[in-house]
């Protein structure tokens, strides 16, 4: 369902085309089959590659010999690091995120030093896959096995092993950066830190104050479509890149960064995309399959496996953080302090640093410390996962909030609005909150049945909990043109993960007073169509819609004078009124939209526009959840009853794919609350990498998530649309645990809450009476 | 004059002061002048040869910096040095 709080009405007009529900333009072809992704490449002279990974978390290479593997029939190449040019520190701006080449180079292929399992050392191309398989059994690796580190706490102890013999902490934005740093050779790369008012004095003015740590482990987007990549290196130097990726001109950029080629000779052809979730924003195969292709001359492909998807792609942090809130008896927070050391995986990158900006965001805070670690350990290097860094951070404020409420005798609601932020107070990072309407949710969530039915039963718990995430604006591009029957294409660098194709043109549409279906939208290649951002940090139909905005606007104006000259008047003569071109002149003057592009080619030829948008008002995203559980005490297992997931949309531009991110977003953390997690043996192997073993929830584990969409409109957007893709996956670890702890009076404090742990929990409770 | 909020890592260069008030009307003037108050802060704001040190975001009265060191800079405007961040 879809709630709908007015706030700002204005006298705006209303909306026709966007806060429909249309079809969306590439159902048929998903549905019967038809849509291409990276997997239904096929080409003459395709070869097959494969790549050679590591068995070990942590071991130097002292050599690597391919002649074997050459010697095999039908092998046409075999490449290493040594083939990579980039073996320096540099720069790789992505647009608003940036990245060492270096590093993304020896992730990509081991340099020196593999830093753990699954690291690719080698990789094959061959006339079969199988061929390419018994290659990599022929390619001899001589390790110096180290020891592995393989947790936070241990990558931060003194004499930990370290992954990285020239890694010294450095401080806040010199993550990347070679200026001046502490010196200290560490695990730590980077330590970030937000502080306000005086903490001691906060924490002493409190009633009650409540301290605990927390732990979550290592987890993975788990998008069901693995990675694939094809490319074809030409004789005239040019590198065509057929991939799976949110971001074509993200992978442009890495590969031509690591190639060291200009990224003029890259063209990268974004497929269809089987989720991503932030997993398939840095590359893994492209310039590997671009090298393999180099060499033997061949167009080359390789599909990763699920097991290689688990070891050798970005899951998002494990962590450990330890929040202390204090407040006073009427319930407003005096103080908060918040740690948090995030894992990294092998290089440098956690998200940290957003973990350290979100987790104490919904809270006015005059007194606080936030401290964030960046850690590098002996796992995969992690990428984004869906508000990186926030539900980590989240799961340990809004535990902590719950019990300070519960000491307080207060309602967990009631608490949250009186130390509410609002437009205009400060953030952790000092920044003022923008517009979005937390107020809004809260009391959206408050006058829900869900919140005061009763539950009866034994064991049985209700829980809520809140999140915040920043959203991001980056660069998009967008081109009209416009058909002779009176449809309009429309192409844009976004590649579509979660309907945004359609939500984007339905924009369009709104602009250009037509249908949604009569705008076709494409996913455009990096040749043919402006530089655009990744599909990624809630953006797409925000950034990209400007951009589709902007282009349709352009369009309107070019048409408008077109039926000027029709009627031989002046444009300022002509106005569109509900999609129709009319002359204030002569009001028997009238064409449609459709008409009128049926006239195009008589009165200067075709119409068509581009534009490009960088938004600098970016508005955040909040959400809530409220979550009913049923515990069994005999086996820890814990039974979602009912599901509830509230977020503030700004204006949903097609409601149903909106409530889908809402809904995906939580079923997403309600699996990772109870059951998602790597289970590493000593020496740092992952012994679950299969779906049978890494436990993702399916359809028979979720109730129904019932979606609220509270929409208070977003000033930056002319439509009001906001970013909705992210924060959904925020509340609900912690909704979850405040649940599971109204039912059985346990508190759970380290993640996943398994049957396991939760059994565990119960019998820890009852030993300590 | 623009009001810099100084990273709270970075106050030990700023003797502990946590806003300072720097002239310049765009970024460049502004961190060039707080670079020369302060010449530790140079190494950590900028790199050799002069840009914005990688990995850091700078938000202007709460508004993401396209233009970099160009960024125009009204008078009484906040500055924020912060950490990238990017989504998933």
């Amino acid at each position: 369902m879809t709630t709908t709080v007015e706030k700002q009405t204005g006298d705006k007009a209303p909306l026709k085309v966007v806060g429909t529900r249309p079809i969306r333009h590439d159902s048929l072809d998903k549905v019967v089959g038809r849509a291409r992704f990276g997997a239904d490449i096929a080409m003459a002279g395709l070869l097959h590659g494969k790549v050679l990974r590591s068995p070990h978390a942590h071991a130097r290479i002292r050599s690597i010999d391919v002649s074997k593997a050459l010697a095999l029939p039908g092998v046409k190449a075999v490449v290493t690091a040594r083939d990579l040019p980039i073996i320096k520190d540099a720069v790789v701006d992505f647009g608003e995120t940036q990245g060492n080449s270096r590093m993304l180079a020896e992730n990509v292929l081991a340099h020196a030093k593999v830093l753990y399992v699954g690291h690719a050392v080698a990789a094959v191309a061959a006339t079969s896959p199988h061929i390419a398989e018994e290659a990599l059994s022929l390619i001899e690796v001589d390790y110096e096995v180290l020891p592995p580190v393989m947790n936070v706490r241990d990558a931060m102890k003194d004499g930990a092993p370290l992954l990285h013999d020239d890694l010294t902490l450095r401080n806040v934005g010199e993550r990347f950066a070679r200026g001046t740093d502490t010196g200290i050779r560490s695990n730590i790369a980077s330590h970030i830190q937000f502080k306000r008012g005086d903490l001691e004095k906060g924490f002493q003015e409190a009633a009650t104050v409540v301290e605990h740590e927390f732990t979550t482990r290592t987890v993975h987007q788990g998008y069901i479509e693995p990675h694939v990549s094809t490319a074809y290196w030409a004789p005239d130097g040019h590198i065509t890149v057929w991939t799976s990726t949110q971001g074509a001109f993200g992978i442009r950029d890495q590969t031509a960064a690591m190639l060291d080629v200009p990224p003029s000779t890259v063209k990268v052809v974004p497929m269809e995309i089987g989720g991503g979730f932030g997993g398939k924003i840095n590359t893994y195969l492209d310039p590997v399959v671009a090298l393999l292709s180099r060499k033997s001359g061949h167009p080359v492909k390789i599909s990763m496996s699920r097991k290689e998807v688990f070891e050798a792609t970005g899951p998002t942090s494990a962590a450990y953080m330890r929040a202390k809130i204090g407040a006073a008896k009427d319930g407003r927070i005096t103080a908060a302090q918040l740690y948090l050391a995030f894992e990294a995986g092998a290089f440098p990158g956690s998200p940290v640093g957003a973990g350290a900006g979100t987790g104490l965001a919904p809270y006015k805070l005059d007194n606080l410390l936030v401290d964030g670690y960046d850690v590098v350990v002996n796992k995969p290097k992690v990428a984004a996962y869906r508000a990186p860094g926030s539900p980590q951070a989240a799961f340990a404020v809004e535990t902590v909030v719950d019990e300070l409420a519960e000491k307080l005798g207060m309602d967990p609601l009631e608490f949250r609005l009186k130390n509410a932020t609002k437009e205009g107070d400060r953030l952790p990072s000092g920044v003022q909150m923008p517009p979005v309407g937390y107020i809004e949710l809260l009391q959206a969530m408050k006058r829900h049945p869900h919140y005061s039915a009763p539950l009866s039963g034994p064991n049985r718990g209700r829980g809520v909990a809140v999140g915040y995430w920043h959203n991001a604006g980056f660069s998009s591009s967008a081109t009209l043109s416009v058909n002779a029957d009176g449809t309009v294409s429309l192409i844009t660098g976004s590649v579509d993960i979660g309907g945004t194709r359609t939500a984007v043109a339905m924009q369009a549409a709104e602009v250009l007073g037509i249908r949604a279906e009569d705008v076709m939208p494409t996913v455009g290649d990096t040749d043919s169509v402006g530089w655009t951002g990744v599909t990624g940090g809630s953006r797409t139909a925000f950034s990209t819609g400007l951009a589709a905005i902007a282009a349709a606007e352009n369009v309107k104006r070019q048409m408008v004078a077109r039926a000027a000259l029709l009627w031989e008047t002046q444009p300022q003569d002509v106005e569109v009124r509900d999609g129709v071109f009319v002359s204030i002149k002569n009001p028997q003057n009238r064409l449609t939209f459709k008409e009128l592009a049926g006239k195009l080619m008589r009165t200067g030829g075709p119409v068509s526009a581009s534009a490009s948008s960088n938004p600098r008002k970016v508005s955040p995203g909040v959400a809530g959840l409220i979550v009913d559980v049923e515990v069994d005490t005999d086996t820890g297992k814990t039974t979602l009853l009912r599901c509830t997931a509230f977020q503030e949309v700004g204006k949903a531009a097609h409601p149903t794919y909106v409530e889908g991110q809402t809904q995906g977003g939580t079923a997403q953390a309600l699996g990772w609350a109870l059951n998602e997690e790597y289970v590493w043996s000593k020496d740092g192997v992952m012994l679950n990498p299969t779906w049978l073993d890494y436990r993702m929830p399916t359809s028979l584990d979720l109730p129904m998530i019932e979606a609220v969409l509270v929409e208070v409109g977003n000033p930056a957007h002319p439509f009001g649309i906001r970013g909705v893709g992210e924060v959904s996956i925020v509340p609900p670890l912690a909704a979850v645990a405040n649940a599971i702890h109204k039912a059985i009076g346990v508190r759970m404090r380290d993640l996943p809450m398994s049957p396991e742990a939760v059994r565990r929990a119960i019998e820890a409770k009852g030993a300590a009476g | 004059m623009a009001v810099v909020w100084v990273p709270p890592l970075l106050q030990k260069h700023t003797g502990g002061a946590e806003r300072v008030r720097v002239e310049g009307a765009t970024l460049r003037q502004v961190v060039t002048n707080l670079c020369a108050r302060y010449p530790g802060m140079r190494p950590r704001l900028l790199t050799e040869d002069g840009q914005l040190q990688s990995g850091m975001a700078v938000a202007i009265d709460g508004e993401t910096n396209h233009l970099g060191l160009l960024e125009p800079v009204r008078d009484d405007a906040e500055v924020h040095f912060i950490p990238a961040i990017s989504g998933g």
